[in-house]
């Protein structure tokens, strides 16, 4: 299919945006665009599992690539050294002086860095993409040397998001223009490519002299704002992705279906409100822009504002078409909120915290070599060494066994899980008071490297409100609308908690569950009322959970110290504390005064 | 890389801008967190101000680049030198120095230089990066992302201006002041107490959502990208109208008179506010002079004083984790407070 054929294709487009074929489109295009304009654009979030869909569009993005330019693959828990470079050991020990080593995205200048996994992409190595991104130049200061190399790369984040919550950094993601959905094809979907390298390589040279008017950049900025489309970059991106379009296409200048085709692309699946449609934005317009001294575009006159005005609805409207599925149902205004991807850290890292001293090993897996002990190491032999070598130029003789590594220590982290039973009619006031503790919590600086999580149960299930995290602002918001009322399904909150005090294991830290109730279960663990069978139920989650051997603070806030929760206590194996009027406060310094599991 | 996006042509963001300049002129304010949405130009700000400030005047000889005029520097290099008579002197542009995440704590203190270690056997200091941004600048952007012992150390020498390295038999000490600029998206976690004290001034960014400010935005970022040259020709007479504003500031600083009425202000706003210590007092009188000199006022008004309030004051609240209200509204109810008596 040539460029222009799959612009014409755009007019027959149904509304759906679910329809497989209109996927690959702007899956083809996307990789198309992205191969024009590849440090322009940043990149491709695509969501996708592995599998033959996304290995179809890997290769043809492939095809599109010019010759030599390099396509490499990121590993989610890449090392610091290899990702930004570091100190070339080999080298540095065979020259006797220090040799620094490109990592990763320095080999990968001029080409696309393809990310598996991106979902769980930790915070710091999406911070620093994004970095790159931006000052496309890569540098580092390691290992007693300090270097910059440039680095001009496009990111192709696959994010393969399963069920667990976790989605790509949105600090990197807001730097990658498109946003493409494969999960939902399969190979019978897979149309051709947008365009073939040729044309790719032809589009390349005519980028540069495309011009854009100032309408189709004031049309382009409303609809972002129409779609609620905060981030500014977004509107940059979708600039760019208009000329890249236009340059594709063969035109000298962008076209309406250019922009409206970077607005399909780049603004569309960040859409956070559905649009008002036509008219009535016509009227509550914001007043025309005053044109800045330095454009000489001085006095717009009405007829070419409504104009604009117009061209802006024709926009919208051909957006509507791709505008993320489900938009209408999630509630307005919600944005993905996921937490980073924290999980897959299988065990403390050796890489950070507090070096105490070092060990004798191979630089490896993380462990950073530790150069002075090593060549204290290695100094005693030196005559021996050289006495006996065969090349004698050679300043330094370190043998293997002369390597040391550096030892680290990490404080393990804790995150404190609350479950909150939030059934009936004390939930809010007992809402509330857990609002409060964790907002204390995390404002404490003693829990510093504290993480905190809610889960509430109610009517027939438990929630996950709050997903692990440290920031004030993500608990304020998550925590601000909090419903409350209904049964009382402990089981299922017992096992929501035990599921997350797990994820939360294989992330390194240690889970603490503060688990407020007045342990009188009234839902089932299959969602059915009954007294006798949810306390059943609750029990048995509850002796689950001693096996987890988790640190569990039962806070009973029934008025009266109830039976109930202290033989849920038991059965748990946790701290009993009755609470009946705690106070965030209170709730704070007890959990607080919780012992710290020997690590 | 070429060319940086000039500090004249970011649009709006006014109090980003002026928490800047104030620390450009006043260095002593300790600092400016820049925290906010993303994409709001925050790091271009930064960066746009290493194009902007005029050079300085240091021992040409001293490798920490040391102030000529400077008679109570702790550094080993100026003392060795000005013993012989008085050092050669040389211009130099003022450091604005990244600290980029994934930097190891040799680089930032400094450490025993390989190379030489290696080749000669010769036990000699390389400074790091703070010797790199003494006088200067020292930008970390994802502040929030730092690692625990990076912000350890920063703390450290931020208080002390000094950096004292014990480390693979090195016992070093030499000058290390700087202007601590954080940035970073309160969404990726929260900042350290005690590394948001160290930072003067605090401003929050929010993405602009006026039609005509985000066309403009959108419109200088694209004709900066496609015409470089142009763009930074056409920006150049405003960013030297500022650049001549921070040199007039920084001359007329010292005779900038507070009077004993803006100081009665002062204490009762922090008063009002309920901060900790004397710091946020402290902070808010500098960060008024500094205003002052900006304005070419020689003596500090109550304007001043409400116009740095905000960004002095609002990251030193105690926090109430039951009060959701932004922190700078609730700076500004006390100012109203104080203001209307």
């Amino acid at each position: 299919m040539s460029a222009g054929g799959a612009v014409d294709a755009l007019d027959t487009l149904g509304p759906n945006h679910a329809d497989p074929g209109t996927a690959w489109i702007d899956a083809a295009w996307a990789a198309a665009l992205c191969a024009v304009d590849p440090q322009g654009l940043g990149g491709i979030v695509v969501r996708a599992a592995a599998g033959p869909v996304r290995d179809r569009w890997t290769r043809q993005m492939q095809a599109l690539l010019a010759p030599g330019q390099p396509l490499r693959r990121m590993p989610a828990r890449i090392a610091d050294d290899r990702l930004l470079g570091g100190l070339d050991l080999t080298a540095t020990l065979q020259l006797g002086r220090p040799v620094a080593q490109r990592g990763l995205l320095a080999e990968t200048d001029g080409g696309f860095v393809l990310v598996p996994m991106a979902e769980r992409l930790p915070a710091g190595t999406a911070a620093r993409l994004a970095a790159v991104l931006d000052q496309r130049e890569v540098g580092f200061e390691r290992d007693g040397s300090s270097q910059r190399w440039p680095c001009s790369v496009a990111v192709i984040a696959f994010d393969e998001g399963g069920i667990d919550d976790a989605a790509v950094p949105a600090s990197l993601a807001d730097r990658l223009a498109f946003r493409v959905d494969l999960s939902a094809l399969s190979l019978r979907d897979c149309g051709a490519a947008a365009a073939v390298a040729d044309e790719i390589g032809a589009a390349r040279v005519r980028l540069p002299a495309i011009t854009l008017s100032a309408e189709f950049t004031q049309a382009l900025c409303g609809i972002a704002m129409r779609l609620g489309v905060t981030s500014l970059r977004a509107s940059v991106l979708a600039l760019r992705a208009a000329r890249t379009v236009a340059a594709l296409a063969g035109h000298a200048e962008v076209q309406e279906d250019d922009a409206l085709m970077a607005a399909r692309l780049v603004l569309a699946p960040r859409a956070t409100v559905l649009p008002e449609s036509g008219e009535p934005a016509a009227n509550d317009a914001p007043p025309p822009a005053t044109p800045p001294a330095d454009n000489g575009e001085r006095g717009r006159d009405d007829n070419r504002d409504a104009q604009a005005q117009a061209l802006e609805d024709r926009l919208v409207q051909a957006t509507q078409a791709s505008l993320p599925a489900g938009l209408l149902a999630a509630l307005p205004g919600t944005e993905r909120a996921r937490a980073p991807g924290r999980v897959g850290a299988l065990s403390a890292s050796p890489r950070f915290g507090r070096p105490v001293g070092s060990r004798p090993g191979e630089p490896r897996g993380g462990a950073r070599l530790d150069l002075i002990d090593t060549l204290r190491a290695a100094a005693p032999w030196q005559k021996l060494r050289r006495a006996a070598a065969t090349h004698r130029h050679a300043s330094i003789h370190v043998h293997a066994d002369d390597l040391r590594v550096s030892r680290r220590q990490q404080r393990a982290g804790t995150a404190t899980l609350f479950v909150i039973d939030a059934s009936g009619s004390s939930a809010l006031h007992r809402l509330a008071e857990a609002k409060g503790a964790v907002n204390l919590l995390l404002a404490d600086c003693y829990v510093r490297r504290d993480q905190v999580a809610v889960i509430a149960f109610r009517g027939r299930g438990a929630e996950v409100l709050l997903p692990p995290t440290r920031s004030l602002v993500r608990a304020r918001r998550s925590l601000a609308a909090l419903p409350g009322g209904g049964g009382t399904p402990l089981a299922a909150g017992l096992e929501a908690a035990g599921r997350m005090a797990e994820q939360v294991r294989r992330s390194g830290a240690s889970p603490v569950i503060v688990l407020l109730t007045d342990g009188r279960a009234n839902i089932a663990r299959d969602g059915e009322p009954g007294r006798a069978r949810a306390e059943a139920d609750a029990l048995r989650a509850a002796r689950q959970l001693r096996g987890q051997r988790l640190t569990v603070l039962l806070v009973d806030t029934s008025p009266q110290p109830a039976a109930a929760a202290q033989r849920l206590a038991r059965e748990m194996d946790a701290m009993y504390r009755a609470l009946p009027h705690a106070g965030a406060a209170e709730l704070s310094a007890a959990v607080q005064a919780l012992p710290r599991q020997a690590r | 890389m070429a060319h940086i996006f000039p500090f004249s042509a970011i649009v709006g963001q006014d109090e980003m801008k002026l928490a800047i300049l104030i620390a450009a002129v006043e260095p002593r304010i300790g600092g400016v967190l820049v925290f906010g949405d993303r994409g709001t130009g925050k790091s271009t700000a930064v960066r746009a101000l290493a194009a902007l400030l005029p050079p300085m005047k240091v021992v040409a000889a001293c490798r920490y680049g040391c102030d000529p005029a400077d008679k109570g520097s702790h550094c080993a290099e100026c003392a060795t030198l000005k013993a012989g008579g008085r050092p050669k002197t040389r211009l130099a542009p003022v450091p604005v120095v990244d600290l980029p995440l994934g930097a190891t704590e040799d680089r930032v203190v400094g450490a025993l230089d390989l190379e030489r270690a290696l080749t000669q056997g010769v036990k000699a200091f390389e400074p790091g990066l703070l010797a790199r941004a003494h006088r200067g600048f020292l930008y970390i952007d994802e502040v929030n992302l730092l690692e625990d012992h990076l912000v350890d150390l920063l703390i450290d020498v931020a208080a002390s201006g000094e950096n004292v390295v014990e480390r693979e038999g090195l016992s070093v000490r030499h000058p290390a002041r700087f202007v601590l600029v954080g940035s970073g998206n309160p969404e990726e976690g929260e900042l350290r107490p005690q590394l948001l004290d160290r930072f003067g001034l605090a401003v929050e960014v929010r993405t602009p959502m006026e039609l005509a400010v985000r066309v403009e935005v959108v419109r200088r970022r694209d004709s900066f990208e496609r015409e470089p040259e142009a763009f930074l020709e056409r920006w150049s007479a405003d960013d030297e109208t500022i650049r001549r504003r921070i040199v007039g500031a920084r001359k007329l600083l010292d005779s900038v008179v507070l009077g004993d009425a803006v100081l009665e202000r002062a204490a009762q706003l922090c008063i009002g506010l309920g901060t900790d210590g004397l710091r946020g007092e402290l902070t808010l009188m500098r960060a008024a002079r500094a205003l002052a000199a900006l304005d070419g006022e020689d003596e500090v008004t109550a304007s001043h004083l409400q116009r740095v309030a905000r960004p002095s004051l609002r990251h030193r609240l105690r926090r109430d984790p039951l009060d959701d209200t932004d922190a700078g509204a609730r700076v500004d109810r006390v100012l109203s407070e104080v203001f209307a008596a």
